[in-house]
């Protein structure tokens, strides 16, 4: 009887209508940005007219919720029965869409139907969660075996690839945001490890590479500081892993600053020489004694940690020649720009500056609806798309922005806790798949307008004016709420 | 459906969340830092897309003391340049249009640029490209301003003149330097501000408060309406309107008489402290320092050896000579040293203990008026020699020197008058501790008795000369000297309406004025005596190391004083030469309105007379 009448209430009962709410507030909160940001005094107000953005803003927001109706109706087996299929299908278009594209901007990455032009790759991302969710929870799957690992790199891979074809790397990075979910599945923290060390390195060793240490020609304290960090990276890990005798961490920590200390000191005011060769010779004494220790006790994970050691050096050493070779000198500039070793006010830069101007004008309160005068007169480029979080901070000010932020992460949180309590693999994958997306976008995008990450031109989720961008997400957000709703009723 | 949860994995919800936690705090620190730490970026914003359109109001117009117009204001324009919008104009057509060589062009490019020079220049603001082009021109370049992007006008008004004289007084409007943006933070670069004369001591009053037009802009710099449909504008508030005391009648005929002449005549209304003339001569144009020529012009009057910017009315600091015994005379009476009775000889001068001081042929001994009449220095000498030597008055000869000064101070010498021009200079008054430095304090009345004559270290100033003839009219007052009789809509500044009375009372000042009458009716200003009225005067011929000065100072009607008059014309010769027919022809023409047939011919012959100025005899 009780399952009768939960059927009778369908859906409507079981589904979470608290991430529906949020769904709903980010919505309502992103057209009203695009009505400011879109703006134009000339014209008057006139959101409603499907001329303007705000208007078609509506028709994308209406046909959305229309959309999330028949997700919400359709049976949820039916993602778990063409997971494959879908991925394939859309695959194929991926592959298809940059000889029938046009070109916007130098990418070849949008469609044209009609007089509507849409974006494949921002609607391939809920076939590519389904397609990992599906693989991951076949029976028998390990993360830890290397043939399902590569399999799932390759299920990831394969969109990146066709969508940097189409030349946009922006909406490439963002399947990135796959790796977390391989990171609960299972993939081991060592790896997401080594590639936070390698964006620290990276960057650390660029930005104050020409910065001389303490007035000594010779020693860039740019590399100073990163072999620095892989001494202690190296110490912190030997000290962790050691197993039959304790490392003495604090010792040899304190010891090696003793040398180092002393080193500097003869550098200064004895004989100048490059410091760094000590911290070179330092690593190569620590990557001996891993060895040593290695051979001693007969384990493997003193390799490991030597051979983190030894590539950690080679991939620093190896940044420059990077930067100077294969990199073009616009994605060059772009690097320096954002690390504030150069200042381009007109150039590159110009769209962060005016940005940061835009937001910093608001203040606590902000200017108010269609107040703001940054975005009103077009000084923020692309301020209704990628920058429309400047409105936001114009407008509505530092309370709007910290709403905007605290209803993103309630609903990438609850997103989680809604997939940590999925009956089955499939469910939670998905979920955390679409949590991390969201994350990756939000991340990203908000990181840029406010100058901490660099210009990739990726949109806000819900809020950015669009309509791939608004129905990829109301999609792949729907298709999970329809999962949590079934297996909810499962659970009852 | 196989459910394999693995609780040590189950963890690692904590960390993607706690990461999704620790980026929304990152993100919120730097909100907070962007929008609530810092003001920079607002400003920012408001220079961006704000454009604040200088609105400028009309300088106040100067007329002369009778409604005649003499300063009033001409549209012009300004050609602006925004530095960062003109790459790729047609540089050549603007060059052709603009009626200017393309070496010009980038001449003034580049000195746009300099911030050396141009210590306010931004790439992003309008810079000055051409300044003052007349309605004419303007009206040429018009129709072709649109094809040249990042040009803008700036519509502005310059100093236009109605007469050729009073340039001193007049003064002359300027860019503003570098020192006065950092004085005052109203005035930005490429600003007006009053240089000289009147412009420059009366510039509050004149300027008027700049308005504010703030229009909306977008990034292409296309204007996009009023913002906040013009809530924020301030209207400007125009320049008050400044009507001189001087009569500019009076004063052209003071600069003809004063052609080919070096020095200076002032008139003052005793009753008032008006001044109704002020010529320094030479003079120039007030009309070469406005318009476009203004700079030139300025460096060649700069560079003439006979410095035509002074005004030697009141920077000029000379010997006062004989003008000054009318001063002596009253300090002599009121401390009691001699009266109107006393007298002393005079054989061709004083002559006492081997010093002498030279005197002309007239009868001896005579008593003040007399003394007054023909000027006899021996009179004066004798008067100070005893006032300094009386130590039962003044215990010591300092004593007497501070008695003395004090009194000249109290007539307006040895210190500003405070007249409302820039640029004053103050003459020379010594005083005890002057002597004591000089003379290593062994020095007495003997050694200083040519201060009684007024040569010596005495110097004053043309209108400190012309001010004591004003306080003799007063018969012991003076009301500080000016030039502006009225601000429009304000009170006079009461240091312009208090009376300053001297340390001498009233009766003794008849006397002198007696002796000044008698110097008319029978002594060295016998031309100046008319049948209209009563004129009193001091003549003086003041000895230098060239060729001595002329000088005058008078006033008339004796009884109901109307003007006083001081003249000093250099290396004129005696007084009576210059001093006294330049004196009378300024007091005639002021109180009669016009000159005689008789005078009018005496003023073409003074006008035509030059001065040859020597390099050895100055």
């Amino acid at each position: 009887m009780a399952a009768a009448r939960d059927r009778r209430r369908g859906v409507a009962g079981s589904i979470d209508w608290f991430v529906v709410l949020l769904y709903l507030l980010l919505l309502a909160a992103g057209w009203v940005s695009v009505c400011g940001a879109s703006y134009d005094p000339d014209l008057g107000i006139n959101f409603l007219d499907l001329s303007t953005r705000s208007g078609m803003q509506l028709v994308w927001i209406g046909t959305s919720l229309a959309i999330a109706f028949v997700i919400l109706c359709v049976n949820e087996n039916v993602y778990d029965a063409f997971a494959y299929i879908f991925y394939l299908a859309f695959m194929l278009l991926l592959l298809v869409t940059p000889f029938v594209a046009h070109d916007i901007k130098g990418s070849y990455s949008w469609i044209n139907i009609g007089r509507f032009s849409i974006q494949p790759a921002e609607f391939a991302k809920f076939p590519t969660a389904l397609c990992l969710a599906k693989y991951i929870s076949r029976y028998d799957f390990s993360m830890q075996r290397w043939r399902d690992f590569l399999l799932t790199c390759l299920i990831i891979a394969l969109p990146i690839g066709l969508i940097l074809l189409q030349k946009e790397t922006g909406c490439a990075l963002v399947y990135f945001a796959f790796f977390v979910v391989l990171y609960r599945e299972g993939l081991p923290g060592s790896i997401l490890l080594a590639g936070i060390c390698a964006i620290v390195y990276f960057v650390v060793g660029i930005r104050f590479g020409d910065v001389p240490l303490l007035g000594l020609e010779e020693c860039s304290s740019g590399r100073f500081c990163v072999l620095l960090l892989i001494l202690v990276v190296t110490l912190c890990m030997t000290k962790v892993y050691a197993r039959r005798h304790a490392f003495p961490l604090w010792r040899v920590l304190g010891a090696g600053l003793i040398v180092i200390a002393a080193s500097l000191a003869v550098a200064l005011w004895v004989v100048s020489y490059d410091v760094n060769l000590l911290l070179l010779l330092l690593s190569a004494v620590a990557v001996v004694y891993l060895l040593v220790r290695a051979i001693g006790e007969r384990a493997m994970r003193y390799v490991y940690i030597a051979l983190f050691t030894v590539a950690s050096v080679g991939f620093h050493l190896s940044c420059d020649k990077v930067m100077d070779s294969v990199l073009e000198q616009h994605q060059r500039t772009r690097i320096y720009v954002l690390l504030g070793m150069e200042d381009d006010p007109r150039g590159v830069g110009y769209n962060v500056i005016q940005a940061k101007i835009a937001i910093g004008s608001g203040g606590l309160k902000g200017k108010g609806f269609l107040n703001g005068t940054q975005t009103k007169l077009r000084y923020v480029p692309e301020q209704d798309t990628d920058f429309i979080f400047c409105t936001v901070g114009e407008e509505e000010g530092f309370t709007g922005c910290a709403l905007v932020l605290a209803a993103f992460l309630l609903l990438i949180l609850r997103v989680i806790v809604l997939a940590e309590r999925q009956p089955d693999t499939m469910g939670r994958v998905y979920g955390y798949s679409v949590a991390s997306v969201i994350f990756l976008h939000v991340l990203i995008n908000v990181g840029m307008v406010l100058g901490l990450a660099p210009v990739i031109g990726i949109p806000l989720p819900f809020f950015s004016y669009g309509g791939s961008s608004l129905w990829g997400f109301t999609i792949l957000l729907f298709i999970f709420l329809r999962m949590d709703a079934a297996h909810k009723r499962l659970r009852q | 459906m196989e459910n394999r949860k693995d609780y040590r994995l189950e963890k690692r919800k904590l960390v993607i969340g706690g990461a999704a936690v620790c980026v929304v705090l990152i993100f919120l620190v730097r909100l907070f830092a962007l929008q609530l730490m810092s003001d920079d970026y607002k400003r920012n914003a408001d220079s961006n897309a704000l454009l604040q359109q200088v609105q400028y109001p009309a300088r106040g117009a100067i007329s002369d003391r009778e409604g005649r117009l003499l300063v009033y204001n001409q549209p012009s324009y300004d050609i602006m340049v925004v530095m960062s919008e003109q790459k790729g104009v047609d540089t050549l057509g603007f060059c052709e249009t603009m009626g200017i060589d393309k070496e010009r062009y980038e001449q003034r490019m580049e000195e746009i640029k300099d911030r050396s020079r141009n210590p306010g220049y931004s790439s992003f603001t309008q810079q000055v490209f051409m300044s003052q082009l007349s309605t004419e021109e303007y009206s040429r370049l018009q129709e072709k301003m649109f094809l040249y992007r990042g040009f803008y006008v700036r519509k502005r008004t310059i100093r236009q003149y109605d007469c050729h004289s009073a340039a001193h007084i007049l003064g002359d409007v300027g860019e503003v330097s570098p020192e006065d943006l950092e004085e005052d933070d109203y005035y930005r670069g490429g600003d007006y501000i009053g240089k000289l004369g009147v412009e420059k001591s009366y510039e509050r009053e004149l300027r008027g408060v700049k308005g504010v037009r703030i229009l909306l802009r977008d990034a292409q710099g296309r204007l996009k309406g009023q913002y906040m449909n013009g809530a924020l504008d301030r209207q400007p508030v125009p320049g008050k309107n400044l009507t001189l005391s001087i009569d500019i009648e009076l004063q052209e005929l003071g600069e003809r008489l004063m052609r080919g002449k070096l020095g200076s005549i002032v008139a003052i209304e005793p009753s008032t402290g008006e001044v109704l003339c002020m010529v320094s001569s030479p003079s120039y144009d007030p009309n070469l320092l406005a318009g476009r020529e203004r700079g030139k012009n300025h460096l060649a009057l700069a560079a003439d050896p006979m410095k035509p910017l002074l005004n030697r009315a009141i920077m000029g600091q000379y010997p006062p000579g004989s003008t000054f015994k009318p001063s002596q005379a009253l300090t002599f009476l009121e401390e009691g040293i001699i009266t109107p009775a006393t007298s002393f000889p005079c054989s061709h001068g004083f002559h006492f203990r081997g010093l002498t001081v030279g005197c002309h042929g007239h009868a001896s001994p005579l008593s003040l008026l007399p003394a007054l009449g023909t000027s006899c220095n021996g009179y004066f000498c004798w008067g100070l020699y005893y006032m300094f030597g009386n130590r039962r008055k003044y215990p010591r000869v300092q004593d007497a020197m501070t008695r003395w000064k004090d009194y000249m101070v109290s007539m307006g010498f040895g210190y500003k008058l405070g007249v409302d021009l820039p640029g004053e200079k103050r003459g020379m008054i010594p005083n005890a501790d002057f002597y004591d430095k000089a003379y290593r304090g062994s020095w007495n009345g003997l050694t200083v008795i040519s201060i009684a004559i007024g040569q010596g270290e005495v110097n004053l100033t043309p209108l400190q000369i012309a001010n004591l003839g004003a306080t003799i009219a007063n018969r012991g007052y003076y009301i500080t000297p000016h030039v502006v009789k009225e601000v429009q809509g304000e009170p006079l500044d009461t240091a312009y309406t208090r009376r300053h009375y001297t340390m001498v009372s009233r009766r003794n000042y008849e006397t002198v004025v007696e002796g000044m009458r008698r110097a008319v009716t029978g002594g060295t200003c016998r031309v100046a005596d008319n049948p209209w009225y009563e004129v009193c005067g001091k003549t003086g011929t003041a000895q230098n190391r060239g060729h001595d000065h002329s000088a005058f100072m008078g006033f008339a009607p004796k009884d109901s004083p109307k003007i006083a008059v001081a003249v000093y014309v250099e290396n004129g010769g005696w007084g009576a030469t210059y001093g006294v027919p330049i004196g009378a022809l300024i007091m005639e023409k002021y109180i009669n309105g016009s000159l005689s047939e008789q005078s009018e011919e005496k003023a073409r012959q003074i006008e035509e007379k030059t001065i040859y100025y020597g390099s050895g005899e100055r």
